[in-house]
Formats: structure tokens, sequence, C-alpha cells
């Protein structure tokens, strides 16, 4: 029962990373119909941009306590990344969108910043890999066997927190209601008098600014930083967001954390190289069941 | 025996009825009307007779063969061709293109003869060559044969679809609001077109149309639904004076 | 005569290069940069029968290039290597078996292509895009878990087939067959596309529904398609790996189908010269990119200003190229050719070749 219960916690804690970067994916496909395959990369900038911040206010010049950098390295941290994630936005994306490109071509610019951004920083801060500092006193609570860490629960409730902040944007704010008519139709949203390049980059802001916030979260967690820790977990994100119905806020949330209890499910009964594989195959099984996704409302072309 | 029979014919979407006992019968070689306010469950009726929709309840039978699980190409295949209400062409293809690829239903050869270049496919491609410039000549479109649809204006794209949907050699063509954006002198011109491929054809003609002026002057016997129920039927003259289509379309306090 | 000037100057060019390797004219470098091309033009030729014509997103190519790969090295080594017990063949068998071995692992790839197939019945676009990502994890994965070839340490030994095929003649034999395997992909393609039967696939791109109802069969011509592109990406597999004699999961993983799509798109989509064009700039630009002399001279300004900063060639190689792929989208954000062929842009070529 602990064994189970254990395994249940560990479960949300992955399902709560996935969750926080697939609603990311689906903020800005909701609105542009644009995979943004750059924001796998643009989670591991904000872990990367949480270690300087830290490494910043820890140091010798500021020299705050560890508890007070956690609380200012967190709007810090997601005010640079929604930077990274709206520059991306102007100088790629908006062009290729001004230009009237192929969708697909924009997609294929996202992939490309993408891999910029990994090798970027390959290139500038080497390969060594960078450890984070410990921020937050470790505090383990013990229920019988289940041991549950602070910082497990306190991913666990950032990710609801962000989810029912981000519903609430959505579907209850006038902002909100701008950035769901972009997605039906970018022609008629101008006419209307709403200004589509700020919906579109507020949507940047808000999807960039809570994968930096995974970021920190993910480094506070696992505090070993590497280039290329944003590619596997943002390709798997993304497919999660696909199979909670990618557009949709509840379905990238339920993805994520479904992608999430796969994982962990499969790995505590299988030997754990066989996890990708029974985790991508359920999900296509799913996919092939249910085409559009958990949430996903099927598009009927009109005959 | 009639060419197309429809009995019974019901279609629900969720808790809406689109259809409900919709039934007809035509024989060989006639020009039926179906006319009806906005969202009356026409066009249901097209795509339920081509396939893109298996009906609730009722039977839909093409020279007395049911079609029910059939898909959309195979029911093409037995001869019924159709139109679209807002032009589907490959808008990026040539006409001749555009018509050649509706010639997959008399593929007479495999993926490997397109590899290797038999005899067969040499002499498939040029039987569907033949066809199609024959078509086009036919339908005065030959000049046009290596333009791209989308150049040109919306009257020549509603011929070339009407062509397109020929060159299956259809028993039964379904015109989807044939006149929709056109102007005065490209609805005389399609008047004609409709009644010269009637007359040299030999097919039977379903249509959906708005322009009184159109239905008038080409259907022998006209339909008429509201709410997908079928709400009176007969020739152009019956139909003008009928109360209840007068009520359906220009409301109750009119009468 | 006039109209057959292409071919026989495309054959003569390859007769050529095949000769200069023979006697030694072209380096061992030079020969397998011909030969990275070669497959590379399969890959893209095949990727943008899919992506370019049919006009969905598929973004795991490398998933079909690795069963190839597999399959046909399995293949390789049980009939002329030692690594799995004896040899079953004679070595002298070689030359004949050898273009078997590299159809079959294309025929069982085209059988893995049905995993994708059959989704595209009922869903397309980004949903399809999200499949074919998954099936290229679950493949790589699914080798990573067999240990009986290798698992992740990857495979080898494949070279034994080379080996043997070079004891009868002591000739390019890998860049003769990746020559005539490119064109035999590039001329398969051509026919297909150019068929009416073919040409179905463009019309599902355009306009699904229409294709439907004008009498073309989508799911069997999504089947045909899929299964001949990956088929296609089978055959670069098993090439690729008697080229470089051993192969790993991680070869194949979506760093490689992205270099594919990246390809297909550089090319413009739905056109096939666009597609070879593409590969053979691609190929070009990251050999050219990996000579660390060059990195240096481009970086000189900026390690003048940071002297400490020691970039590699291997890492910075996919910064600009990335960098570069994104300025060429914003100049010519459909491609290098659009959807338009080469005789599309210079009508006066059709008058030498006659493709049919």
């Amino acid at each position: 029962m602990d064994f189970i219960i254990q395994n249940i916690l560990n479960a949300l804690q992955w399902g709560s990373f996935y969750a926080l970067i697939a609603l990311g994916y689906t903020l800005v496909y909701g609105v542009l119909t644009l995979i943004n395959f750059a924001h796998g990369d643009i989670f591991m900038v904000g872990a990367y941009i949480a270690f300087f911040v830290a490494s910043w206010l820890l140091g010798p010049v500021i020299g705050l306590d560890p508890t007070w950098t956690f609380v200012l390295a967190i709007p810090i941290t997601m005010f640079l990344t929604a930077g990274v994630g709206v520059t991306l936005e102007r100088i790629a994306y908006r062009p290729l969108r001004r230009k009237g490109a192929h969708r697909l071509y924009v997609v294929i610019t996202a992939l490309m910043c993408g891999l910029i951004l990994e090798y970027g920083n390959l290139a500038c801060l080497g390969a060594s890999r960078k450890k984070f500092p410990d921020l937050l006193e470790k505090v383990i609570w013990h229920f019988g066997d289940v041991a549950v860490t602070n910082l497990k629960v306190l991913v666990i409730f950032a990710a609801i927190a962000v989810f029912i902040f981000l519903n609430f944007i959505v579907t209850k704010t006038k902002i909100g209601m701008a950035m769901r008519g972009i997605s039906y139709d970018k022609f008629a949203i101008p006419l209307m008098g709403i200004p589509i390049d700020a919906i579109i980059v507020f949507t940047f802001i808000l999807g960039s600014s809570f994968a930096g916030l995974a970021g920190l979260l993910f480094a506070m967690s696992y505090p070993v930083l590497e280039p290329f820790m944003g590619a596997l977990i943002g390709w798997k994100a993304f497919i999660a967001a696909v199979v909670g119905g990618i557009g949709d806020i509840r379905g990238a949330f339920y993805g994520g954390f479904l992608l999430g209890f796969i994982e962990v499910g499969v790995v505590s009964i299988f030997p754990s190289t066989y996890r990708d594989l029974f985790a991508f195959s359920i999900l296509l099984i799913i996919l092939w069941m249910k085409p559009t996704g958990l949430f996903g409302v099927a598009k009927n072309t009109k005959i | 025996m009639s060419l197309l029979n429809i009995d019974g014919l019901t279609q629900r979407f969720g808790g809406l009825q689109a259809v409900s006992e919709f039934s007809v019968d035509m024989k060989g070689g006639e020009l039926m009307g179906l006319i009806g306010p906005n969202g009356a469950g026409k066009t249901t009726i097209f795509n339920l007779i081509s396939g893109f929709y298996q009906p609730t309840e009722g039977t839909i039978s093409l020279n007395g063969k049911p079609t029910a699980g059939l898909k959309p190409h195979q029911v093409t295949s037995m001869g019924v061709a159709r139109t679209f209400q807002n032009i589907r062409l490959w808008h990026d293809m040539t006409v001749l293109d555009n018509i050649r690829i509706s010639q997959h239903y008399r593929m007479g050869y495999s993926v490997w003869d397109s590899f290797l270049r038999t005899k067969k496919y040499i002499r498939c491609e040029k039987a569907i060559e033949t066809i199609a410039y024959d078509l086009l000549e036919a339908m005065s479109l030959k000049e046009f044969a290596e333009e791209l649809p989308k150049n040109l204006p919306y009257g020549l794209q509603r011929r070339v679809e009407i062509a397109r949907a020929m060159s299956i050699k259809p028993h039964l063509l379904l015109l989807d609001e044939p006149a929709a954006g056109l102007n005065s002198s490209d609805v005389e011109d399609l008047i004609k077109l409709i009644r010269w491929i009637h007359e040299n054809f030999d097919i039977t003609i379903f249509m959906i149309e708005h322009q009184m002026k159109v239905v008038t002057s080409l259907c022998q016997w006209i339909k008429v639904i509201d709410f997908g129920a079928t709400i009176a039927e007969g020739t152009a003259e019956d139909i003008q004076s009928n109360p209840a289509v007068i009520k359906a379309y220009l409301g109750d306090d009119n009468i | 005569m006039k109209d057959k000037t292409l071919q026989i100057v495309l054959a003569l060019s390859c007769i050529f290069l095949i000769a200069m390797a023979q006697f030694g004219m072209i380096g061992n470098y030079i020969q397998a940069v011909f030969m990275f091309v070669g497959i590379n033009i399969i890959m893209s030729t095949s990727l943008n029968l899919v992506n370019g014509n049919m006009g969905e997103f598929s973004c795991g190519h490398a998933a079909f290039m690795c069963v190839g790969a597999y399959v046909s090295s399995v293949l390789s080594v049980l009939f002329f290597g030692k690594t799995l017990g004896d040899p079953l063949l004679p070595s002298y068998m070689a030359v004949f078996i050898f273009p078997i071995i590299i159809l079959i692992g294309g025929v069982v790839a085209a059988i893995a292509g049905i995993i994708v197939a059959l989704p595209s019945f009922k869903t397309r676009g980004d949903y399809l895009a999200i499949i074919t990502i998954a099936v290229n994890y679950i493949i790589i994965s699914a080798i990573e878990n067999m240990s009986f070839i290798g698992g992740s340490r990857g495979f080898q030994g494949m070279k034994d087939t080379v080996w043997a095929m070079l004891d009868i003649f002591n000739g390019p034999w890998m860049l003769m067959w990746v020559t005539v395997f490119t064109i035999f992909t590039v001329w398969i393609i051509r026919r297909f596309v150019s068929s009416t039967y073919g040409k179905g696939i463009n019309a599902i791109c355009q306009d699904e529904v229409a294709a439907e109802i004008m009498s073309v069969n989508t799911d069997k011509m999504k089947l045909v398609n899929f299964m001949l592109s990956s088929g296609l990406a089978g055959i670069a597999g098993g090439l690729f790996a008697h080229i470089v004699g051993y192969v790993n999961p991680q070869s194949f993983n979506i760093l490689k189908s992205t270099e594919a799509m990246v390809m297909v798109y550089l090319g413009g989509m739905g056109s096939l010269s666009g597609a070879v064009l593409a590969a053979i700039l691609f190929t070009g630009l990251m050999e050219v990119l990996r000579s660390q002399a060059l990195i240096e001279f481009i970086l000189s300004p900026v390690t003048f200003v940071f002297p400490e900063w020691e970039p590699s060639a291997g890492v910075i190689k996919w910064v600009l190229i990335p960098l570069i792929l994104v300025l060429l989208m914003q100049f010519r954000p459909e491609g290098i050719m659009g959807n338009k062929e080469l005789s599309d842009w210079f009508p006066k070529l059709k008058k030498y070749y006659k493709f049919k």
C-alpha cells in the first residue's frame, strides 16, 4: 500500500512538470495553431536563468539567505524567461506570420530555434553540468512508510495553481476571450478592434513564464542542469498536451498528469528501460481510439 | 426500375433531427429540384446520398442496390457525382489534372504499373487523357486546360467543377446550389449548361437551388423541405402557390 | 536524342564519379560525403512524399530508417558476418545478395509504416504529427530493449559484407550501391507522383473531401504513400548502416528526423527537385561547417574579445545551421523551390529530358 502511495506521489510530481510545460504548448497552440517546438528548450533556458539568478542572489554581491532567494528567484526567473519567449516570437515567428508563410514553416523555424538554444547554451557554457544550489531547507514528512518532501508538495500545488489561474484567464477574462477568438478566425479578430499582436505576445509571456517556473522547480528537485534537459521532457510534454486534446487548458493539465502516472506506473512494474516504450505505446493507443485527444473537439469540415 | 430510391431517410446529430422521413423515387432522365430555407437539411441529404454520413434510419438505393455502409468513393464509382456549395476544386492543380484525378474510379492499373510504366499503364493514361480532353472540349473549357482553377473567374470555376463531376460519367448528378454567387448573366449560362447536359448525356439531375429562376426553368418536379421534413412537392406552379411553402420561406405574418 | 540529354549527362557523371573513386582520384572522405549526399537525397525525397505531396506532418521519418538499418544489418551479419554465428552463405554471393538485403530492409520498413498509415485514416494534421513522434520513440525504445541485437550499445559487423564484396573485386562498392539506390529512389518517386494514380495524393493534400467524392480511395492512397515513403527510408537506413558499419538506436532519434524535415521544407513542400537540391545543400553545409579552422575563422571576432572561449566545430555547427535556416526562412518562407520543380523555373530544361 505504501509503495502505491509513494508511487502516486512521484507520479503527481512528474505529472506536474509535464503539465506545467504542456500548458505552455497548449496556450500557444490554442491561439496560433503553432506547435512551438522551442518550448521545451525555453524550459531549459528557464532552469539556467533560475540557476544564475539564484547564484547571483546568494553570491557575495547581494548575499541573501536561501529562503529570500527562493522568493525573489520566482518572479525574476519568470520575467526573464518570458523575455526569451517573447524575443523568439518577435524575431522568428512574427515576420513569418506577417509574410503569410505556410504554418509548417513556422513550426520548422520553432524547431530550429530550439536547436539554437540547446547548442548555443552548450557553446557558451560548455558541457560541464551545473549544480543548482539548495534553496529550501528539505523537510520530510513521514506518514507510515511514505515520505513526502516539502518540495514535492510545492511542485504539485504550483501546477494546480497555475492550471486554475490559466483556466480563469482563458475562460473568464476579456483577454482570454480574445485569445480564444484568434484561434477561430485570425482575420476577423483585428476587425473587431482587438490588437492581435499584443494578444499573441501576452500568450507567449504566459506560456514562457510558466515554463520558467517549471524550470526553477525542476532545477530544485533535480539539481543537475545540462543543455539537453529540455528536449526529451519537452517532446513528452507536447505529446501529453496532444493526448489531452491540444488547444484545451484542461487537456494539457490532465494529459500531463496522465503521462506522469503512466511513466511511473511502468517503471514500478517493468525495468526502467521500458519506460518510453510503454508510455508512448499507451499514448499511441489512446490517440488511436480517440483521435482528437481526451478533451479535443473534432473539427468537422463543413461539406 | 428507379435510379435513386430513398425511403424513410432520417438523420440525427445528437439531439438534432437534421432529416426526417425523407423519401424520393427518381427515374432515369428526371431533373428534380430540392428547395427549402437555410438549414433545412438539404445538403445533409446530399451528404447522405454520397456516403459521407451513414443514415440513422432509412435506406438509399441506386439502381436497386443499397448503398448502406459504402464509402463515398465507392458510391461515386456506382455513378453518383456531385458538386459542392462552395467550390471544392483542387486549386493548385491544373484544370486538366483536376479532371484526370477524378478518373481514379476507372484506374485500370496498380501502383506497380505506375513504377514500371507497363503497357497497361500507358494504355490507361492515354485513355484518361483522351476522356479529359474530350470532356473539356465538349464543355468549352479546352483553352483553360493548363490553367490553375484559382486563377479563373468564379463562373468558370463552377463550370470546371461541373465538368469534373461529369468526368465520372455519372448516372446521377447532384448539384449543390450551382448558381450560388453567380451574377445574372452567369446564371443564364448555367441554366443553358445544365439543360444541355441533361439533354445530351442522358443523365439524371438532382439539384439544390435557392434561385427560383433556375429551379422553375429547369426542374420538372420540386420537393420542398423545412426542418428536415418534406412540406410540399409538385411542379413549379404548384409549389409557388402552396401556402406551406410560402409560410416556410416568408413566415406566418405574410399570409 | 536531345530529349535524353539530361539522363545521359546524369549517367555519365555517376560513372565518372565511380571511376574517379576506383582510380583513387578522390579520397575516402570525399567518397563518404558523396554517399551521405545520396542517403540524404533518399531521405528527403521520400519524406517529401508525405510532408510535401500529401501535406501531412510526419516528424518521425528516422524511425523507418532505423527499422531498415537494423533489418538489413542483421540479415547481412547473418549471411556474411561472424558476429551472430557462422555465415550462412558463401562470401562470393555477397554482390548479388547485398541489394536484396537492402530491399528487404526497405520492405520491412514499409510494413512498419503501416503503424503510421492506419491512424492517418481517421486523423490528420497535428495529431498525426504526434503519432509519428511517438512511433519514432517507440521504435527506438523497442530496439534499445532487444539485447540480442545489442540494445542500446548498438550493433556492428556489417563491414564483413562490404569486405566480402571487396574480396571479389576491389572497387568502391558502397559508393556504387548508394548511387544506384539514389537514382532508383528518385526515379520511382518521379514516376509515382507524375502518374494520375500518384496525383491522387496531391488531391488529398488540397481537399480530402473533394478527393473522396471524386472517387479517390483516400485510405488506400494514404496507405500506399506511407508505405512507399517509409520503405524508401528503410533503404536509406540499410545503406547508412553498411557505410558506417555500426548502428545505434540513438543515431535515428528525433534529431535525425528533424534533419530530414529540414531538407524537405528547405527545398519547398512537394517539389522533388527541391528536395534533391536541399539534400545536397544541407549535406554540403554540414560537412563544410565540420572544419574547425573555418569555425574559428568565422568566430574570430568573438574569440578576440573573449580569448578564453574555445568554440568546438561540432557544437557551433548546430548553432550556425539552424541560424542559417531561420534566416533563409525569413527571406524565402516557401523554401528554395516553393512547390515548383526545376523545369518550372527554367522551362528550357524541358527540352533536354523526357521522363516518361
